[in-house]
């Protein structure tokens, strides 16, 4: 047994209203710089919908992720290494930036600048790519709350794929049916077939944290990672010609805050804590033969914090104290391993993804109350999941390779709670066999609910700092070999420019300090002056 | 002036390169990629990108075996000058014409399109100019000195260059040569001492390692390093 830790995300998608506040607010942190004017770290996008970049799940087209060789074993869908070396002169699977959206602005200067006429003076639309005057066709979110699904709904790769199984009853019901919003961000996999894909090796995975990031100053722009991902969540930064992903908000991370689009998120939808997992396993699992096996797969993985055996390796291995207590406390393993309300994206792309989501319950619900039914009666909604087949087979596509079991599962633990709840605000003594229908108890299903319904902010995001960790290695490095200031770009004194000190480099500016607790202090009061 | 071009202008090109290295190694690592243009336009690339690398990559060989091996070597082994020329001229030219093929394409690609046009910096424009130059010169002095047995630069050219890592340059060699051979020999050294200074710089990062290197690369957070680190060269500034 090898323990990582990996700090992981859930995201409670009913609870998603599709206000995009978590993809302007990354986008104001990480990408409003020039080259970067198309990508989305975080985007949300409805579901049923093509997604961004459009039809990225048809892996037939883009070739991301692993797949299974002859002889059962992982293998890069896009090529093995001797294929990607030999084909690096150009990436016939790289999206265009067609395939993502041209980016533009607006021509705003006219609207002051226009001599005086008879119209009106407008700003029109000039492309950031041309400088010319473009018309506007697509973009990240054109199919946004299923706009325009009559016409582009069926291009949609997993509603392409249920009708291929389910027959034709799915066309008529489809578009009456449901939507959801799915928020996406990198999974930070434990199996990342970008990382395998960089011929320079500069993209990696953190040791200490499982965040998945790309140095820059080792990328040389050979566009691998973008086909290799099949989310296509690394992008390529035109200006700097660089591969550039989300950071999972690293530098906040590391402090103990939650990632940017977590922290605004509006609904309160998302979840961020610690998960062990068995690295020495990753490669069996992800090695399952059935796509369906993968979520059982990678549920087998996951380490229990609470066992005597795992806290004894986790010493061993290295993992700092407060990380394992935060790995007890961990919303993301609760809701992943112990309720199972939790499901992976795609888990058929075989790179073991690590931001889960709890399915949607809302469509069915609404479903049902629409037909006059009582949405909430528990014998209504187990009938109504089982019926309604459509979004079920159309999540299981989505989360679990298919396999409706799981989603029913899942969905019907999510409505045992509403039933089991809604008893208790009435007054009346909660049904016990609810909870035993679906294989939970009754505090059991109270403590999901505390989590799903009423966490707050500490409670939903537990995040052991980097520090304590740094703390115990700089420890063990008392004696280290060089000065330790004596790094690149350090005040040390290895640290010379060509011309001398201080020539070749900038200074750091000078900024007032911060100190964690004053900063987490701040944003959790209630009231602004404390 | 023969001194300068066959016993000094090597040195300097070989010089600015090593050089230019280091320095781009030191203190522009950010800098150094491929500047890929692909994002804009995909389906010319597809074609011309793989013809122009392919087609330089067999140029590159045919020029290290012309000049390195001896031809007291290949003698040695049997193959006339005869078998020689034809194989070199054959060869060569096919890997040429693949070569400006490729990049006549990318170049009417980089001018057409417009987005790729505007990513097209100076310093392109120079290194297309000097590539070209190269790269044409070459068939050109190739092709023109085809007939019959050819220009023998086997026991001219090659012998000076080899004489150039003995540092005892042999510059009376270079005196008779074709002069289209002296023009493509001293673009190429231009071109040479250009590659750390321009987007060519890519070729020394050619992933070799990635067939040995594990799938999955792990990395821990440098201690040393906590908070941000100075802004470096190439790097957007984040300090207003």
């Amino acid at each position: 047994m090898r323990p990582m830790a990996q700090i992981a995300m859930v995201m409670n998608l009913d609870k998603c209203i599709g206000c995009h506040t978590c993809s302007v607010t990354c986008k104001q942190a990480w990408t409003n710089r020039d080259g970067m004017e198309y990508v989305w770290f975080n985007n949300v996008e409805t579901r049923p919908g093509q997604g961004y970049p459009r039809r990225y799940e048809d892996q037939d087209k883009w070739r991301g992720g692993w797949e299974l060789n002859k002889r059962g074993a992982l293998k890069l869908k896009g090529g093995g290494r001797f294929r990607k070396l030999a084909g690096i002169f150009s990436n016939p699977r790289l999206p265009e930036i067609k395939d993502y959206y041209e980016p533009w602005t607006y021509d705003y200067k006219n609207l002051t600048d226009a001599p005086l006429g008879d119209d009106f003076p407008v700003a029109r639309p000039v492309s950031q790519l041309t400088g010319k005057p473009m018309k506007i066709e697509w973009s990240s979110n054109w199919d946004d709350s299923l706009a325009g699904a009559p016409e582009h709904g069926d291009q949609d790769p997993m509603v392409q794929r249920v009708r291929r199984q389910a027959a034709e009853k799915v066309k008529f019901a489809f578009e009456q049916t449901f939507m959801f919003y799915l928020p996406r961000i990198c999974e930070h996999c434990l199996n990342p077939s970008c990382v395998a894909s960089c011929p320079s090796g500069a993209m990696y995975k953190r040791a200490e944290d499982g965040i998945v990031l790309v140095d820059q100053d080792r990328c040389r722009g050979w566009r691998m990672c973008v086909t290799g991902c099949p989310y296509k969540k690394v992008y390529f930064n035109h200006r700097t010609g660089k591969a550039e992903k989300c950071t999972f908000c690293y530098p906040r991370v590391e402090v103990g805050l939650p990632t940017v689009c977590s922290e605004t998120c509006v609904g309160r939808l998302r979840y961020l804590g610690v998960i062990l997992y068995d690295a020495d396993k990753v490669t069996a699992a992800a090695s399952t033969p059935s796509e369906q096996d993968l979520y059982e797969a990678q549920l087998g993985i996951f380490l229990d914090p609470e066992d005597p055996v795992v806290q004894r390796a986790a010493e061993e291995a290295g993992i700092p104290y407060d990380w394992m207590e935060a790995a007890r406390r961990s919303p993301v393993h609760a809701l992943v391993g112990k309720y199972r309300v939790a499901l992976p994206l795609h888990p058929e792309y075989r790179t073991m993804p690590m931001v889960w989501y709890i399915p949607p319950l809302s469509p069915v619900v609404d479903a049902l109350t629409e037909t006059g039914h009582d949405g909430e009666d528990l014998d209504n909604l187990f009938g109504a999941i089982d019926t309604l087949r459509i979004p079920l087979e159309y999540l299981a596509e989505i989360f679990t390779a298919g396999d409706v079991g799981p989603v029913r599962a899942s969905l019907g633990r999510l409505a045992a709670m509403r039933s089991h709840m809604r008893a208790i605000n009435l007054g009346e003594p909660p049904d016990t066999s609810i909870a035993s229908s679906v294989g939970m108890e009754s505090a059991e299903i109270e403590e999901m609910y505390r989590l799903l319904a009423i966490a707050k902010y500490e409670d939903r995001y537990v995040i052991p700092t980097a520090a304590v960790g740094d703390a115990r290695r700089l420890e063990e490095s008392a004696l280290p070999d060089g000065c330790s200031l004596d790094y690149d770009g350090g005040p040390g004194m290895g640290g010379d420019g060509p011309f001398g000190q201080d020539s070749g480099r900038k200074q750091l500016p000078l900024v007032s300090v911060e100190s964690f607790h004053a900063l987490r202090k701040r944003q959790t009061a209630d009231r602004e002056d404390t | 002036m023969t001194t300068f071009l066959w016993g000094a202008l090597p040195y300097i090109a070989f010089a600015l390169l090593i050089a230019g290295l280091v320095w781009r190694h030191r203190y522009d690592k950010f800098g150094w990629t491929t500047r890929s243009s692909q994002v804009y336009e995909s389906k010319l690339l597809n074609i011309a990108s793989p013809a122009f690398h392919y087609g330089i990559l067999f140029v590159l060989v045919g020029h290290l075996i012309g000049l390195f091996v001896p031809e007291s070597w290949t003698e040695s082994l049997g193959i006339r000058e005869r078998t020689y020329h034809l194989f070199s001229l054959y060869g060569g030219t096919a890997a040429g014409a693949l070569t400006v093929l490729g990049i006549l394409l990318l170049i009417y690609r980089r001018r057409t399109n417009s987005p790729v046009f505007r990513a097209t910096t100076v310093n392109d424009k120079l290194m297309y100019v000097v590539l070209l130059g190269a790269i044409v010169l070459g068939m050109i002095a190739k092709l023109t000195h085809a007939s019959g047995d050819g220009y023998n630069y086997r026991q001219t050219i090659a012998p000076w260059a080899r004489s150039l890592f003995t540092l005892r340059p042999r510059t009376e060699l270079m005196q008779g040569v074709p002069v289209l051979y002296q023009v493509h020999a001293v673009i190429g050294m231009a071109l040479i001492a250009l590659v750390p200074y321009t987007r060519l710089v890519h070729m020394f990062s050619a992933p070799v390692q990635y067939l040995f290197r594990p799938y999955v690369v792990y990395r821990s957070r440098d201690p040393r390093q906590l908070g941000p680190r100075p802004a470096r060269p190439g790097w957007e500034k984040t300090d207003a």
